[in-house]
């Protein structure tokens, strides 16, 4: 076949890939684009809660001895707060971008892996459920984010409060090693004919990158957390140190997984902000290959800091040096892609709509952020500041401003091709300077009030100390922030219907996304693009170079090598199928009653093993050969 | 008709086989991403007994016997063995060879199950408890969560077994059996660190 796809041939390939109508094809459906959207939806919902939360905080601290919220409702909120933000929305979310886009940046019609990334979401729910119903019952973690045993061992921290903590952990962290195996497996063995290593998009790049960061730090987090609930639940002394065992344990595995997954909800970020740049600016991204060295160099460096979060524990001198070094050795890349990114902006023809003021608000804020991260960095000066509000304005700052503003920035990009419409720009822009203005009022004066000696995670302060106008100041900034993050949700909400239609592309983007219909139908693309440089919609303006071949009547995929990606084989691609919700429900069983029994680990596996079975079962015809073949 | 552009249709793919195996394959990349997720945690456990090692006054502590060595042995020999079956296994698969693959992934069933029996018995000889102490909360540690690699190769060997034995074997399967071998050579492997950590460190430190 060397002709393009006729429309009756296309109506067939599309039928090939829809989904069941209905509630069995919400069940059961494995297209990237549902399950990444469900993703988002729930993390939507997350931030909205968390978000509350926050503010809940900051009204309590907005003047001096205010009771309103009792020390235990305190110590509950900022930890539903960091566990939710963390665990639950920031890597998620940067997943759900990856699950949503790299199949269509790579002209693709699904992931390597569709089912692993529907039980991936599933799995995902499980956490999310974990941790807020029980809270919806009163039992909540309250021991922070991190919860560093002596107090969250057996001995302080009675109750599940703890196990629920923990073991929401082990879901999230299941549901984001499979999304990372799924994404990373896509970018090396499924890229269009032509996508060399040198053409993949710099926002694949940065999901393959952290997708392997993701893999060689998160299972850290569940053997500690392990550790824990097994110190908990039989007795052993991981963390005893009467009994060999020791507390600094626990933070040196945590920070492992901890430090690294700051980079694996940044790098995503940057890679969000090079495209923006490069479609805003209109003109290729400057120094492509700087940019992509510089995600590796943080990548490989993000596994060299974890002691930084340690510095006050009291180790050896030398340790904290080294970690200093390696720490402020990071800024360096980070700042090459930041003089990337402005080179870029500076040498094209910036057009300021939505999505690029979202990258100007990221490039300023991030660079406060790091700069207060250069100084935190400093193991005399971290002494001082640690567990100051001047790191929670630091932490907030790189988060906020180095992953949240560039989420919400691609939110806005690609928004057009996921629902067809644009978003209202008057609203964005609305929503842009409340954000932006919002969160830097309510998180600058925090520099300020860290370095006046107010410690974090205090439910109130005196009058005497002289906190109290700062802290009125970033509580009104939090609500200007909150009040822009609903603009921003309202503007979606009613895009949706009245936006005004996008068609294929709006922004004059480069890369392959842009060249479907939006929003894309179910199997992406009717043929296979072929890729002659790192921005094929630019230099294929007339026509887009594909190819044919691909099966029409049954879900087939392309399979391309590693380095040069040239077609190897097709691939036959998993229809809809119910075993990853059924996996996802057997593991949630085993996952909850290993808080109350060791024997779950045991009793729980069967289901298990049965529903991966009816996952994984081939089917194909009955044996014709050999000793248990068909009789007829 | 669906793609947003017209377009030049330069190439055509009909020809390309449906299936290949090895380091061509899809599923090959995903096993391999498993391995090294659980890689990692080998080495992270791994890393953590040695750090609890250096921070004790004696390895074991003082009053607790090291395992014994019998069992262990017993079975670290049977693991080597079984290598000569599960490569052999593994080519069969390569050659597309189907009464190979069906005998092949039945013979590694019943060779897993008897290696069980040393494990199931090394439990008995460790000589200390989880509770104890950290060591042995430790030598616990690494070995359950060898015996759950085991285990569940074991149990994958299983059913591939009986799915081979019932239905018409096709490229893909034969893929599934290769990595199914490979995945034994993982576990085989991550028992020489594992094991050396449970039963030499006790006699070194």
């Amino acid at each position: 076949m060397t002709e393009p796809l006729t429309p009756e041939q296309a109506d067939r390939l599309a039928v090939s890939w829809r989904d069941a109508p209905g509630l069995w094809g919400f069940l059961t459906t494995v297209d990237h684009k549902r399950i990444a959207a469900r993703y988002i939806l729930t993390v939507v919902l997350l931030m909205f809660l968390a978000g509350m939360l926050a503010l809940d905080m900051r009204l309590q601290l907005a003047w001096p001895d205010m009771g309103r919220m009792t020390p235990q409702l305190y110590n509950e909120s900022f930890s539903l707060h960091g566990s939710t933000m963390l665990f639950l929305v920031s890597v998620p979310v940067m997943e759900a971008m990856a699950i949503w886009l790299v199949p269509l940046m790579l002209g693709q019609r699904a992931l390597a892996f569709p089912r692993l990334a529907a039980f991936s979401y599933w799995l995902y729910l499980g956490g999310v459920l974990m941790l807020w119903v029980p809270h919806a019952f009163g039992i909540t973690p309250d021991l922070g984010w991190f919860e560093y045993p002596p107090l969250s061992g057996p001995g302080y921290g009675p109750g599940h409060r703890v196990d629920i903590w923990a073991q929401m952990i082990t879901f999230t962290e299941v549901a984001a090693l499979a999304a990372s195996v799924n994404v990373v497996a896509t970018v090396l063995k499924m890229r269009p004919p032509g996508m060399t290593l040198a053409r993949i998009p710099v926002f694949v790049w940065s999901q393959a990158i952290a997708g392997l960061m993701t893999i060689f730090s998160l299972p850290a987090v569940m053997l500690v957390t392990s550790m824990l609930i097994a110190d908990r639940l039989v007795s052993t002394q991981f963390f005893a140190p009467s009994a060999g065992g020791d507390v600094i344990l626990f933070q040196h595995l945590f920070w492992w997984f901890g430090h690294p997954e700051v980079y694996i909800i940044f790098l995503p970020a940057a890679g969000f902000v090079s495209m923006i740049v490069e479609t805003f600016s209109r003109r290729t991204l400057f120094g492509h290959v700087a940019v992509v060295l510089s995600m590796l160099g943080i990548a490989a460096l993000a596994f060299g800091l974890w002691v930084h979060h340690m510095f006050a524990v009291g180790l050896p001198r030398l340790g904290n040096d080294f970690y200093t070094a390696a720490s402020m050795a990071v800024a360096l890349p980070a700042g090459l892609q930041i003089f990337c990114w402005i080179a870029t902006l500076w040498s094209g023809r910036p057009r300021f709509d939505t999505p690029l003021l979202w990258v100007l608000g990221f490039i300023a804020t991030f660079v406060i952020g790091g700069l207060s991260g250069v100084m935190a960095a400093s193991a005399p000066l971290d002494q001082q500041i640690t567990d100051t509000y001047f790191i929670v304005a630091h932490f907030h700052y790189v988060l906020i401003g180095g992953a949240i503003f560039p989420l919400l920035g691609a939110f806005c990009y690609w928004y057009p091709k996921a629902t067809g419409r644009l978003m209202s720009e008057r609203l964005g822009k609305l929503a842009f300077w409340l954000i932006v203005g919002g969160f830097n009022l309510g998180f600058f004066p925090m520099h300020l009030l860290g370095l006046m000696g107010m410690p974090r995670r205090v439910y109130t302060y005196s009058e005497g100390m002289g906190w109290g106008p700062l802290n009125l100041v970033a509580t009104l900034g939090s609500a200007i922030a909150v009040a822009g993050g609903l603009v921003f949700v309202a503007n979606a909400w009613w895009s949706r219907r009245h936006g005004a239609p996008a068609g294929p592309d709006p922004w004059g983007g480069s890369t392959l996304e842009w060249a479907v219909p939006s929003p894309p139908p179910q199997h992406n693309f009717d043929h296979l693009p072929v890729v002659d440089s790192l921005t094929p919609l630019w230099t294929q303006k007339d026509a887009l170079q594909v190819m044919t071949g691909l099966a029409i009547e049954r879900r087939e995929v392309l399979v391309t090598s590693v380095i040069e990606a040239t077609p190897e084989y097709r691939q036959k691609s998993p229809k809809p199928s119910i075993a990853p919700l059924l996996s996802a429900l057997a593991v949630t069983i085993l996952f909850i009653g290993s808080i109350f029994t060791p024997w779950a680990l045991v009793w729980g596996a069967v289901p298990v093993a049965v529903a991966l079975v009816v996952w994984f079962w081939p089917q194909r015809e009955r044996a014709r050969t050999g000793p248990l073949r068909v009789r007829r | 008709m669906s793609d947003a552009r017209p377009c030049k249709v330069v190439g055509d793919v009909s020809d390309l086989p449906e299936s290949a195996s090895g380091a061509k394959h899809l599923v090959w990349w995903g096993n391999i991403g498993f391995m090294a997720i659980e890689g990692t945690a080998f080495a992270l456990a791994a890393g953590t007994y040695l750090y609890l090692m250096s921070q004790t006054q004696g390895w074991p502590p003082a009053g607790t016997r090291p395992p014994d060595l019998f069992w262990p042995a017993v079975l670290t020999l049977g693991l080597f063995l079984s290598e000569i079956p599960n490569l052999w296994v593994r080519r069969r698969a390569i050659a597309k060879d189907e009464r190979g693959v069906r005998f092949g992934t039945l013979g590694m069933t019943i060779l897993g199950l008897l290696l069980l029996i040393p494990r199931g018995i090394e439990f008995a000889h460790l000589n200390v408890h989880w509770s104890d102490n950290a060591y042995g909360s430790l030598t616990w540690m690494l070995i359950i969560l060898h015996t759950s690699h085991l285990i569940t190769d074991i149990g994958d060997t299983a059913v591939q077994a009986v799915w081979l034995f019932t239905h018409e074997v096709g490229d893909d399967q034969f893929a599934d059996v290769e990595d199914n071998a490979n995945y034994w050579t993982f576990v085989v492997l991550s028992w020489l660190p594992v094991g050396a950590l449970i039963y030499l460190a006790p006699r070194l430190g």
